[in-house]
């Protein structure tokens, strides 16, 4: 493992941010840790880099025991969420800053520059002000930034968090093969499901300063850990239920299960693609709440009688108005019993 | 736990590191010298006198010295923001051609010494001086010429603090309020006001204090009728040869700092944020409207009649002799007055003033470092306002102090050189810490943690980061140091020797012997003392970096 938390712990005023976290990172790997504000994932961060103290626990580069190792002597690199590019230095000055810092020789350190303005797309930019970058443009300085000291492990906190969807979805691709070019191995953190299933090995989802989950984005999407992650990940359709053979017993009533369920008590999350409409008087009666246009398909909101609303992928000729009664059956494949 | 220190441990011990020498600085050469001062006053035929503090403050003469000191300065500093608000505005956010050289005159009265400042008044509006002859009115018995230069003083003091924040806070913030409802003076009262808080604060606080320890202005303008605080130790050590009141005069004047000094404190750390700050050079704009062009004109109007009248007069009347008699006289070496020609004053002013902004820089540089970091428990709190005694604490105490403290082993200054420049560096040390702080507790901190993840040692960043930020902060805190040190008056005129007088020192004797010819020399070396300080002054903000720095 190049990078390996034990038992971390950070408590503010008594509470605890990271509450012993255990996470590895091989070398290599590209690991995003998922989670909504507040789940301390860039105390997470922080902790690698040596910005913030421990509590309890050890962070191990490579092996060896970073306690009382100053930021500046880990040799990790840290991608600040708003970039924190130097105001005062021009690009090429950002960038060699890391160069100058490790103690390179100039000649080399243009050189370094140079290759690593291409490599972000950004050739000749050296001599601009970092004011005069757009956002984009300046994401890209602070990658190569960090980028510049070959730190043994690159961190992003929200790397693309402030840019605009269509560039954060081309730049997202970008990293993601260049991560593959340079072999870096990478711990990022986001907010954004989308962001960590396209850029990682490795997703983990972090809740109140635990890990809920790790895995492949695959393993994740396809079988969330509990509630709390599959709402995360926008699923809606959770619930409490009672498994008995192959069904599930719902407030939505009898939910069909896809083989070997285990049984009991349990939480069961609908597919909004398992959820098929039927004409009204076969199935769970519905009635349409909202409708939202998704681009490949309609999301349609659907409330059943006493019982939580389900939501529903459409194809987009077919979706039903809102205020329409339809009938609701599901799909054994596209139910999952968590846990 | 390892063996291995925490890092608290660690940043205590840079902590500590930062503070050794401004603490070491000050024990020495301030809480000795007043301890000493305090014990040589009250504590007679081996007992300790405390009932000397009621007896004088029972004397009738000593509760007025207290009250006109009190009511003097809260009127001039209520003059100085009244005019010195619409000036660091217009300065900050008005674009006008002639710009940098208004902001140039009206930089120049601030690093003028209280002497020279009450010289010109003095020939403005005192006997024999412009207004008497041409409308027959002097002021220099009434309370309006000490006024009236107090503000002129600290007009520039308050214009240069508060204006170099003003300039750098974002103007988009002021537009998001507008946009949100607010008309353009509810954006500027929530927005742009809170923002400016701490350093109004700042700027009031420190024109309050120097008006309350007002010394050569009062000395010089205040004749017999009026006197502060500061007048009157010196008028009880130097005159009156009465140690023990002088030294209770200076515990009144120490506790009065103080509660001021805490008040402070309290309202700074209440309102202290990161603030957003921009290149000044980008948020200032063409005037438009009524109220910017009259604003623009009010202030042009006081620069010229407030500032540039007095010294014009100065200049005027050390020339009012032909052939330039008064210079010449300067250069000659009288015998009387001082052992050596007047003129070699200059000399001496200019070594002691290096060798005090190179101690005040270090030491206040040091000091505000300390202070800035995230970790500043109470204790270092503590520490910021102790900084900002020696300002209130009467200069005439710290040279009585330094006089009779530093005269016999282990610590033997009397007759080093460096006696001064220790003293005048001691002065300026609070000026430095009060001009780096806000810089630096508004450089965002993550900047330095960006630093240090590229691999930057905490020097490094301090170097990297912090230095770059505040290189702007820094010559200004230099210049500070550079003018206070040429122009202290207070402390100097006790620990100079005759021999080696400093440029005011000087003065103020000229001022005291009777005749044209030392009033007309007195006004010759004090235009040399202006042109001194406004060039030192002129050389500071050339030097100041107007573009990017390439390091790379």
């Amino acid at each position: 493992m190049l990078l390996g938390l034990q038992g971390a712990t950070v408590r503010f005023g008594g509470r605890a941010v990271l509450d012993a976290v255990d996470l590895g990172v091989a070398e290599h790997e590209v690991v995003c840790v998922l989670g909504p504000s507040g789940s301390g994932k860039s105390t997470l961060l922080r902790v690698v880099a040596g910005l913030q103290p421990l509590d309890a626990g050890r962070v191990l580069l490579e092996g060896r025991d970073q306690t009382g190792v100053p930021a500046h002597r880990r040799g990790v690199g840290l991608m600040f969420q708003d970039h924190q590019l130097f105001p005062q230095r021009d690009v090429g000055g950002n960038v060699a800053f890391g160069l100058r810092m490790h103690g390179v020789p100039k000649a080399e350190q243009q050189e370094r520059v140079g290759e690593l303005l291409e490599l972000v797309g950004l050739p000749g930019a050296a001599r601009r002000a970092v004011s005069a970058l757009s956002g984009g443009e300046q994401q890209r300085v602070a990658l190569a930034r960090a980028l510049a000291p070959r730190p043994r492990l690159l961190m992003l906190d929200e790397p693309l968090g402030q840019l605009d969807r269509s560039l954060r979805e081309r730049l997202v691709v970008e990293l993601r093969e260049l991560f593959g070019t340079l072999g870096t191995t990478v711990l990022a953190v986001t907010h954004d499901q989308g962001e960590a299933f396209a850029l990682a090995d490795r997703v983990v989802v972090m809740r109140d300063g635990r890990i809920a989950q790790s895995g492949t984005p695959l393993q994740v999407w396809q079988r969330p850990a509990d509630a709390f992650v599959a709402r995360f990940l926008g699923f809606e359709n959770v619930v409490e239920a009672t498994v008995a053979g192959p069904a599930a017993d719902t407030p939505w009533g009898k939910v069909p299960l896809p083989g070997d369920a285990p049984q009991g008590t349990r939480t069961v999350l609908v597919r909004p693609a398992g959820v098929r409409l039927v004409p009204v008087g076969e199935g769970l009666r519905c009635t349409v709440a909202a409708r939202t246009f998704q681009g490949t398909h309609v999301a349609v909101r659907l409330q059943p009688a006493g019982a939580p609303r389900l939501e529903a992928a459409c194809p987009l000729r077919s979706a039903p108005e809102v205020g329409a009664e339809v009938g609701v059956e599901f799909d054994a494949a596209e139910v999952v019993v968590l846990g | 736990m390892t063996s291995r220190p925490t890092p608290g441990v660690r940043s205590n011990a840079a902590r500590l590191g930062l503070m050794a020498v401004p603490v070491a600085f000050f024990a020495l050469f301030f809480a000795y010298p007043v301890a000493a001062i305090v014990g040589r006053g009250l504590h007679t035929d081996g007992t300790w006198q405390l009932g000397r503090i009621g007896d004088v403050l029972a004397q009738s003469d000593i509760r007025h010295v207290l009250w006109f000191t009190t009511w003097q300065a809260l009127v001039s500093t209520a003059l100085t923001l009244l005019v010195g608000l619409p000036g660091a505005y217009v300065f900050a956010r008005l674009d006008f051609p002639g710009r940098q050289l208004l902001r140039a005159v009206a930089s120049v009265p601030f690093v003028l010494p209280t002497v020279v400042v009450g010289t010109a008044f003095l020939a403005l509006v005192g006997r024999g001086g412009l207004l008497d002859e041409l409308w027959g009115v002097r002021l220099d018995t009434t309370v309006w010429a000490i006024l009236l230069a107090h503000v002129f003083f600290n007009y520039s003091v308050f214009v240069r603090t508060v204006g170099g924040l003003w300039a750098q806070l974002d103007p988009r913030q002021e537009e998001a309020a507008r946009m949100l409802g607010a008309s353009p003076w509810r954006a500027w009262r929530q927005v742009t006001l809170p923002a400016l808080g701490p350093a109004v604060a700042a700027g009031a606080l420190m024109v309050f204090l120097f008006t309350f320890t007002s010394f050569g202005i009062v000395q010089i303008l205040g004749g017999p009728a009026f006197s502060t605080l500061e007048v009157e130790i010196y008028r009880q050590t130097s005159e009156i040869f009465d140690l023990s009141t002088a030294a209770v005069l200076t515990l009144i004047q120490f506790v009065a700092v103080g509660a001021v000094l805490a008040v402070h404190a309290w309202t700074v750390r209440r309102r202290e944020s990161t603030l957003r700050l921009v290149d000044a050079a980008v948020t200032a704009r063409r005037p438009r409207g009524a109220v910017q062009w009259t604003l623009l004109a009010a202030v042009v109007a006081t620069v010229v009649v407030l500032l540039l009248l007095p010294l014009a007069v100065l200049v005027q009347r050390s020339l009012d002799a032909p052939g330039f008699r008064y210079y010449r006289a300067l250069t000659e070496d009288d015998g009387g007055t001082f052992l050596v020609p007047p003129i070699d004053a200059i000399g001496n002013s200019l070594q002691y003033a290096v060798a005090a902004s190179v101690i005040a820089l270090v030491v206040g540089g040091l000091a505000a470092a300390a202070l800035t970091r995230r970790d500043a428990g109470r204790l270092v709190r503590g520490f910021d306002a102790l900084l900002m005694l020696p300002l209130g604490v009467s200069a005439v105490t710290v040279g009585f102090g330094f006089l009779i403290a530093l005269d016999e082993p282990p610590l033997d200054l009397r007759s080093s050189w460096i006696l001064v420049p220790l003293a005048q560096a001691l002065v300026g040390v609070p000026f430095v810490v009060r001009i780096m702080l806000p810089v630096l507790r508004a450089t965002d901190h993550r900047l330095r943690e960006a630093a240090a993840v590229l691999g930057a040692s905490p020097w490094r960043v301090w170097r990297e980061v912090d230095l770059p930020m505040v290189r702007r902060a820094l010559l200004i805190a230099a210049g500070f140091a550079f003018a206070v040190s040429l122009g202290e008056f207070g402390a100097t005129v006790f620990i100079a020797r005759p021999d080696n007088p400093t440029l005011p020192v000087a003065v103020a004797r000229l001022l005291g012997r009777p005749g044209d010819l030392n009033y007309g020399q007195a006004m010759a070396l004090s235009t040399i003392l202006m042109v001194v300080c406004a060039v030192a002054l002129l050389v500071l903000e050339s030097l100041r970096p107007g573009e990017r720095t390439e390091e790379f």
